[in-house]
């Protein structure tokens, strides 16, 4: 009996003691993997750190080839001369901002309206059928909104238009603003969906028929979710490249002409990537110096939605 | 005394109701109109690509001649894009998502973390290629590799996942966390055992979504430098290789008509898998999703 009482007294202090083991083993696990989770969590800033940190560093080293002033006020976007290449980024500009533009003057319109309609006019059937439908729209690869560009939209804009170049603005201005229009459609119906049904029922109890509530009600409430939506869908169409590369063409110039060719400051990239410029020249650096230009430019307009749906976010 | 003057109200109400009626009919119009571009769209490609695609053209070898073209190497090539970039995002991905929604305390490091987060994804994912050629490629010394796209790929889609993974965690009531916590189970058993079986369905939704992404996108390669024309197969995730989308770019800036219907085959290869991989995910979505 007694022999049996300390053997049962040693295994319920050993359980103890193998308990307290595992809880330390817990507790150490407890400890490591919010560390682990924590490392997973900076890779995310450490890659915007490494985008800027790259590009500042190569930026820097086409500066000591080119001077800053000839790269913001030159007039001549020409790197692939033989003896001495021009490097004003204005022709660049000027072609990404004709072609954002064009996209804007197509894509804000249908936007708005296809919001307006999803939001306001459709029933709930036709609206859960339309917006997947809008977000295929918004996911089929920006290649073969290109290849459309090139293949269907410049051959019908050159029957309208007989002046019209093979690689010009129009056609992927026109073709990257059917690619924003979904963004601006679902971001700005999500804004106008989120105004509280008693406004609208107000309103109609006033007699106010639906085109006058979308307009003097719903559209005001939501107003800075629409602009950046727009702002938003605007910096995806300044980052755009692929469409531009295949349709636009790659001679910059710095005019409004939106017949002839162009060439965008992604596509610009894009070119010399394709080209056998090699490391170290520089033409190589100014990839980096014109991706810089084109990151801050998002960067800005990016900050600037996030600022308008803060600051003139109506509460209710 | 009367207020309302009956007669101009009746004036009045016929213009208004036409408005709304003519301005009813334009909102739908601009709607249909988005999908008719979809409609021409999907039907272009159809009918121009229907002819070069057989069992050849997916066997094939990229050729000078359009009639033997094939998206034999850019195929395989997508699908080991595709085996590197789903096992790293899926990591990281859940991890930073895990870490904000379950761990991080409400700081300006926090609040640090999701701002970036939200400011990388509205970065042009050309910058991304340019900091794969300088990390991955030059200072890495992977070269065009398999891997080097893989993980500039991977950087480019994390913000879709990490996004879709906290909004799958938060979903997740916290009278279950409780119950696990009531029960003896420490933080991380309970977000390995209870949080995450339950938020599963949304991660591998926007996971799905994220990939669909990655394999569509062209620019980023461009910059790298991967070849538009390549013969043979990659071995490991250190040799060369080539994708789906850097395939159609290649035959649609060719001259030739020909190769243009080459280029629209080649297009319907890359969006019946992203129809599928989607299908996929609607279906996770739909079927497993809990409402609590």
């Amino acid at each position: 009996m007694a022999i049996q009482e300390t053997s049962k007294h040693v295994s319920i202090k050993e359980l103890i003691e193998k308990k307290k083991q595992s809880k330390n083993k817990y507790i150490r696990s407890e400890k490591i993997v919010p560390f682990i989770l924590l490392l997973t969590a900076i890779i995310s800033v450490l890659t915007t750190i490494g985008i800027v940190a790259t590009l500042l560093a190569e930026t820097f080293t086409f500066f000591t080839h080119v001077s800053i002033t000839e790269f913001f006020t030159s007039q001549k976007w020409y790197p692939f001369s033989e003896t001495q290449g021009s490097f004003g980024i204005l022709p660049l500009i000027s072609g990404t901002l004709k072609v954002a533009l064009i996209a804007a003057i197509v894509a804000v319109p249908i936007g708005l309206a296809s919001a307006v309609f999803l939001s306001e006019y459709a029933s709930d059937r036709t609206r859960r059928i339309v917006k997947p439908i809008l977000e295929v729209l918004a996911g089929i690869p920006t290649i073969v909104y290109g290849f459309f560009a090139l293949t269907f939209v410049t051959p019908i804009l050159r029957d309208i238009i007989p002046a019209l170049e093979i690689f010009n603005a129009l056609s992927p201005g026109i073709v990257i603003g059917i690619m924003i229009t979904p963004m601006i459609a679902s971001l700005s119906e999500d804004a106008m969906s989120s105004v509280p049904k008693a406004m609208r029922e107000g309103a109609y109890a006033l007699g106010a028929t639906k085109l006058e509530v979308a307009m003097k009600i719903v559209i005001p409430a939501a107003i800075s979710g629409i602009i950046a939506s727009i702002v938003l869908a605007v910096s995806r169409a300044i980052g755009e490249t692929m469409i531009v590369a295949v349709a636009g063409g790659s001679t910059p110039n710095l005019s409004w002409d939106v017949t002839s060719s162009i060439q965008t400051m992604t596509a610009y990239i894009v070119q010399v990537s394709q080209g056998d410029a090699g490391y170290g020249t520089t033409i190589y650096y100014s990839i980096y110096a014109v991706g810089f230009t084109l990151f801050i430019f998002t960067l800005l307009m990016n900050l600037l939605a996030q600022f308008i749906s803060k600051r003139f976010r109506e509460e209710y | 005394m009367k207020f309302i003057d009956h007669t101009k109200v009746l004036q009045k109400m016929k213009p208004r109701l036409a408005a709304n009626l003519v301005f009813k009919f334009v909102f739908m119009a601009a709607t249909a109109f988005a999908l008719l571009v979809l409609g021409i769209l999907l039907y272009r490609v159809i009918t121009q690509g229907i002819g070069y695609l057989d069992w050849q053209f997916l066997q094939g070898l990229p050729s000078r001649n359009p009639e033997q073209a094939g998206v034999k190497t850019a195929l395989i090539g997508t699908i080991w894009l595709m085996g590197v970039v789903t096992p790293v995002t899926l990591l990281l991905g859940v991890g930073t998502a895990i870490y904000l929604e379950e761990y991080a305390k409400k700081n300006k490091f926090t609040s640090f973390i999701q701002v970036n987060i939200s400011n990388l994804a509205g970065v042009p994912s050309i910058v991304f290629g340019l900091l794969g050629l300088t990390v991955f490629v030059r200072a890495l010394s992977l070269g065009t590799s398999v891997l080097a796209a893989g993980l500039t790929m991977s950087l480019l889609v994390l913000p879709i996942i990490i996004v879709s993974a906290q909004e799958a965690i938060r979903a997740v009531p916290k009278e279950l966390r409780e119950a696990s916590y009531g029960m003896g189970a420490t933080k991380w058993q309970t977000i390995l055992r209870v949080v995450m079986p339950a938020a599963i369905p949304g991660i591998l939704t926007g996971g799905i979504l994220a990939l669909s992404r990655a394999i569509g996108e062209t620019a980023p390669l461009v910059v790298l430098g991967l070849p538009l024309f390549l013969a043979f197969l990659p071995k490991s995730v250190f040799d060369m290789f080539t994708v789906l989308p850097m395939q159609i770019y290649n035959w649609t800036g060719r001259p030739q008509e020909e190769f243009h219907a080459v280029a629209a085959a080649g297009i319907m290869v890359l969006l019946t898998m992203l129809i599928i991989m989607n299908s996929i995910a609607v279906f996770i979505r739909n079927k497993f999703t809990r409402r609590y």
